[in-house]
């Protein structure tokens, strides 16, 4: 009897193990669905941009050109610990200059490193999962164009249980979407302004409160959150809470400007550097589908 | 942290339309920071003249510019220091949002403040000449207010 019920207990611990790894696994992108594509270097430019890939790859405080070198080394601190953004310059050894497209595709959209490990949601996969497979090869494309930087990558500072990345596995399922956060009929500008700050600008990762276990809460959309560096506030920018005119809103997204000629400071003057170099339709689109995100939508 | 980033938040709104921080019965904000934040307020003002002609939102005007570029031009000449007296960073004072590396960073403040000269200084030079040359020098303009913004302001932006 007693050994009936070890063994019973054994196999149901087993299951546990087995279901565990498999809820956990780390999924890549089906196969080819980015690395059969023909990448466009100067169209990757524009995802570049509007992905903003600098913002957080660049060196702390790098301007102008030197935006283009992705040495990394910027610290995000966090309630789970401080991350530093690694060398994703195409050095071949300190950055990710040996990759492939598919490997490029698979870290960018799924998080996924090419030894199969997770990567923290501090890197924003889990908008990045909604972008189209041909914007991902250009973006590659443009990639490859860029200098290699030898600066050393910084590990994260992060502790126990977070430091187990295979809980990650669990975390993408719970908080990496295959639909958008507003839904509801949006206007063509609109449209094409959710595609850039849902799946590439990634506004929401700031702008939308987090739950305790770090992912957005998209009930709450752009409601405002509290800055993760422990300073002040990162501001609420639903329609109820930014009362800026669409074209207030496009040309902040270009200059830096409020529409009281109080300028941006801290990340967001990082994003304006990025978004000036977008075309004005874009920063226009971004515009519409932020005047479209309502706070009960 | 939230409350009390909403109320400061709610102060500098109230100060800003028309002195009524009192009212709200905070502590009586030092003279400093209401001149310090009277002097941000004119630097938003007259870079409103030229950025909303950069911007194209109103006609350029020559003269208009050229006044506008050198008032900026001015206040980056004021004596800034009494401006900034010890014990005025955001945790002492509530209406502030001032970071205390603007004391520890005093260097790097006054480089700072020194870099929105050098910009305004940029955009005295060509503000009367034509809205080409103006606009080519607003960007740095915005940059260097940015730029202290990020190290030396509370963010909430």
């Amino acid at each position: 009897m007693m050994r009936r019920l070890l063994s019973a207990a054994a196999l149901i611990a087993l299951i546990c193990v087995v279901a565990g790894l498999w809820l956990t696994r780390a999924e890549r992108l089906p196969e080819g669905a980015v690395a059969s594509l023909a990448g466009d270097a100067t169209r990757g430019e524009q995802v570049f941009w509007a992905a903003g890939c600098a913002s957080c790859h660049a060196a702390p405080d790098a301007e102008g050109e030197a935006r283009l070198v992705l040495a990394g080394g910027e610290a995000f601190p966090s309630e789970f610990g401080t991350f530093y953004a690694p060398n994703v310059s195409m050095h071949p050894e300190r950055g990710i200059g040996s990759w492939d497209a598919a490997a490029f595709a698979d870290a960018v959209q799924r998080g996924v490193s090419p030894e199969g490990a997770h990567y923290y949601p501090v890197f924003p996969y889990a908008s990045y999962a909604l972008a189209e497979p041909q914007d991902i090869a250009d973006l590659w494309a443009f990639w490859q164009t860029l200098p290699a930087s030898d600066a050393e990558n910084r590990p994260h500072d992060v502790g126990f249980p977070f430091n187990i990345r295979r809980g990650i596995g669990l975390w993408k399922r719970l908080y990496v979407h295959d639909d958008y956060a507003v839904q509801g009929p949006l206007d063509s500008d609109a449209e094409r302004g959710r595609y850039l700050a849902e799946a590439l600008s990634h506004c929401g990762e700031c702008h939308t409160p987090r739950d305790a276990l770090g992912g957005l809460d998209r009930a709450r959309w752009f409601a405002g959150a509290p800055n993760p560096s422990g300073r002040g506030r990162i501001p609420a920018i639903d329609s109820d809470d930014l009362n800026w005119s669409r074209r207030e809103i496009a040309q902040y997204l270009a200059d830096g400007f409020t529409p009281d000629f109080d300028v941006a400071g801290g990340h967001m003057a990082s994003v304006i550097a990025n978004l000036a170099n977008l075309p004005e339709e874009d920063r226009d689109a971004i515009a519409a589908y932020v005047q479209a995100v309502s706070p009960s939508k | 942290m939230q409350i009390s980033t909403t109320r400061s938040f709610l102060l500098l709104a109230a100060l800003t339309i028309g002195g009524a921080g009192i009212a709200i019965g905070q502590t009586e904000v030092p003279a400093a920071v209401k001149a310090r934040q009277g002097q941000m307020q004119l630097q938003s003002f007259y870079l409103s003249t030229l950025g909303e002609m950069a911007r194209g939102n109103i006609d350029y005007d020559a003269d208009a510019a050229q006044a506008s570029a050198d008032s900026l031009v001015a206040i980056a000449a004021m004596d800034w220091d009494p401006l900034w007296p010890e014990g005025t960073a955001t945790s002492e004072v509530e209406a502030s949002r001032a970071l205390p590396a603007i004391w520890t960073d005093a260097e790097g403040y006054a480089a700072a403040w020194d870099a929105f000269g050098t910009a305004a200084a940029a955009v005295q030079g060509v503000a009367g000449g034509g809205l080409d040359g103006l606009r080519a020098e607003m960007g740095a303009l915005g940059q260097s207010c940015g730029g202290c913004h990020d190290d030396y302001r509370v963010s909430n932006d």
